[in-house]
């Protein structure tokens, strides 16, 4: 012991200590790395943000303030009184609720089916289901145009919906699917011998078991709904019925009101736009970060 | 049970064939293999009203002369013989499309995977940086579109503010015909950097087990023979999928162009989606629209093929003897 004392506080001076102040030092460059990285990322929201809070005269002003003067809250109500904001914020909460739920429940559905029961053509039509993933939406979009204009169904909100509830998405069914055969089979056998039709096993003992899934359908599917942009684009015509997306564009086409600049209330519709995908991707990081690391395991 | 009764009940009528065409050995695998097709009934609908359908539909639009008002009039494979030689937007919608895709896969490729590994060091406060590494990606592409049009402004956005004060004349960036491309090339790597790519090479990452890392060190291999040796080849499928998945992106690429500059100037960002949409829903040509849609998915398949065969050569699965 006393041996090893002599020689030892040396050799670790001389061979450890410099390898962790490097050590040291190298991790405090990487931090600031990915402090500045942070900034960088983050700054576009933050000059949205300010922007959002000037009064008109600053918005051109040069150099541009950094922190608004005072900070212009009234730009926000502004935006409902110019334009029929509220009305695009209920389009759109209303068309990715419902299409949310037919996700939901049509993709969990679907799944039970090529999970949980054995017949002819099931691999053939899972194989088809996936590769439907592959394909541009652009080779559908125009034929489904032209479907729903027969259903009298432009500039209504039903092409934005009604497809979901027929089956919710390949990439649903496929994700629910994969984590249904993770489920023992036990419970479900154990209900069929109860006497429970399949439909009360789906809904009773499937469903509840199958929450993490659905919860990371559920918010996919939420930002899909809030974030479609052609959809709204090709089918809808009035501005009473855009969706907020769509709406933000027409916003941007205003023309500037006797002169003043309308960036400001522009910046505060876009802040409202995004408010809710952040706080929704705060509150439910896990399922977001699940549902993408799934969607990289079948490759 | 009511929904007991809404059981397919035909099975009683010819068990035999019945069983065979569903196929099944015995009549409870027929009853099982009958609720598989109705739970399956939903999917089957959507697939063959609003994909198979549509699809076949496309072909045969495709062959046609159509304007929605009056009847689709068969002109057999003139659409595709105007695409290739007589329209003017054609050739020029395809080469912008790709110049802005050669820059953005593998600049955001890499980006992201330098972003995955800088969040695997596991440093303290990693759940926050990946939080708002990953914002960007979850704004609706409209709002990215405007709030990037605006740091863009030619006088008083922030960047071009920021270059003034290093001595540089910015661009007009989104209002030049040389720098709009760049501008929309930087806007979408900002925005994907932190996005799904980076949290799956983040999942790739994870998955490199510590001992062969380890052993790499014990062999006396050192930080770059380690990432180019072991976590490299580890992590080869999912570059394949990212480099999969953003390739197609990338070609297809709409709504940032049309809402940030629209095509222009002068057709700078005049992307091939971009023309299929104003084809098909601005001028109504429905028929010549779906022929560009129709080159267009070619061009993604041939894409993902050649991907696929290409990536025998280097993609390597772990523990796998496929």
């Amino acid at each position: 012991m006393a041996g090893r004392l002599e020689i030892a506080p040396e050799a670790r001076l001389s061979v450890r200590s410099p390898s962790t102040a490097f050590a040291q030092i190298e991790s405090g460059i990487f931090y600031a790395i990915v402090l500045i990285l942070s900034v960088l990322f983050a700054f576009p929201f933050f000059w949205t943000l300010m922007t959002s809070l000037k009064q008109p005269w600053e918005i051109f002003a040069f150099p541009p303030p950094i922190f608004p003067a005072i900070p212009q809250f009234v730009n926000y109500p502004t935006v409902f009184a110019l334009s029929p904001f509220f009305r695009w914020i209920v389009n759109t909460v209303f068309v990715v609720a419902i299409s949310t739920i037919g996700a939901l429940l049509s993709s969990s559905f679907v799944a039970y089916s090529f999970a949980r029961f054995r017949y002819r053509g099931r691999n053939l039509i899972f194989l088809l289901t996936l590769g439907t993933m592959m394909l541009p939406a652009q080779v559908t979009l125009i034929p489904q145009f032209i479907l729903f204009h027969a259903f009298g169904w432009v500039n209504t909100l039903y092409p934005l919906w009604v497809p979901a509830w027929f089956g919710g998405g390949a990439f649903n069914i496929f994700l629910l699917r994969q984590f249904m055969l993770s489920v023992p089979t036990e419970l479900d056998e154990a209900a069929k011998i109860d006497g429970a039709s399949p439909i009360h096993i789906w809904w009773a003992v499937i469903m509840p078991l199958c929450k993490a899934a659905l919860a990371t359908v559920a918010v996919l599917s939420f930002i899909n709904g809030w974030n479609d942009f052609i959809d709204p684009l090709i089918y809808l015509n009035s501005p009473n019925r855009f969706t907020l997306a769509l709406g933000l564009t027409f916003f941007q086409n205003t023309p500037e009101t006797a002169g003043m600049p309308i960036e400001q209330l522009l910046m505060a519709a876009s802040v409202m736009t995004i408010l809710p995908c952040v706080i929704l991707f705060l509150a439910a990081q896990r399922y977001f970060v699940e549902g993408i690391v799934m969607s990289g395991i079948k490759g | 049970m009511a929904t007991a009764a809404m059981k397919p009940s035909p099975a009683r009528k010819s068990p035999a064939l019945l069983a065979r065409i569903v196929g099944a050995s015995s009549p409870l695998e027929t009853a099982d293999a009958l609720w598989g097709y109705f739970f399956l009934l939903p999917w089957l609908i959507g697939l063959i009203v609003f994909t198979v359908g549509p699809l076949i539909g496309s072909i045969l639009l495709s062959l046609t002369k159509y304007d929605v008002l009056s009847p689709p009039k068969f002109i057999g494979l003139t659409n595709y013989t105007t695409a290739f030689f007589g329209d003017p937007l054609f050739w020029p919608s395809l080469a912008r499309t790709f110049e802005y895709s050669v820059v953005v896969v593998p600049l955001g490729l890499i980006g992201s995977l330098m972003l995955a590994m800088l969040l695997n060091r596991g440093m303290k406060g990693t759940n926050t940086f990946r939080a708002i590494f990953f914002l960007p990606s979850l704004t609706p592409t409209v709002a990215l579109a405007l709030l990037w049009t605006w740091l863009f402004h030619p006088t008083v956005g922030p960047i071009n503010v920021g270059l003034r004060y290093l001595g540089i004349q910015g661009p007009g960036w989104l209002t030049s015909q040389h720098w709009a491309l760049p501008a929309l090339i930087l806007i979408t790597l900002w925005s994907t950097w932190g996005g799904s790519t980076m949290i799956i090479f983040l999942a790739g990452l994870q998955g490199v087990p510590d001992a062969l890392l380890d052993a790499a060190e014990i062999d006396g291999a050192g930080r770059w023979s380690k990432f180019r040796n072991v976590t490299l080849p580890m992590i080869s499928p999912t570059i394949l999928f990212n480099l999969v998945l953003g390739v197609i992106g990338a070609l297809k690429v709409f709504t940032l162009a049309f809402v940030a500059t629209n095509g222009g100037p002068s057709y700078a960002t005049w992307f091939l989606a971009l023309h299929i949409y104003n084809e098909a829903f601005k001028y109504f040509r429905m028929g010549y629209g779906s022929s560009l849609a129709w080159i267009f998915a070619l061009i993604l398949f041939a894409f993902t093929f050649v991907q696929m065969t290409l990536s025998r050569r280097w993609v390597y699965y772990a523990g796998s003897e496929q």
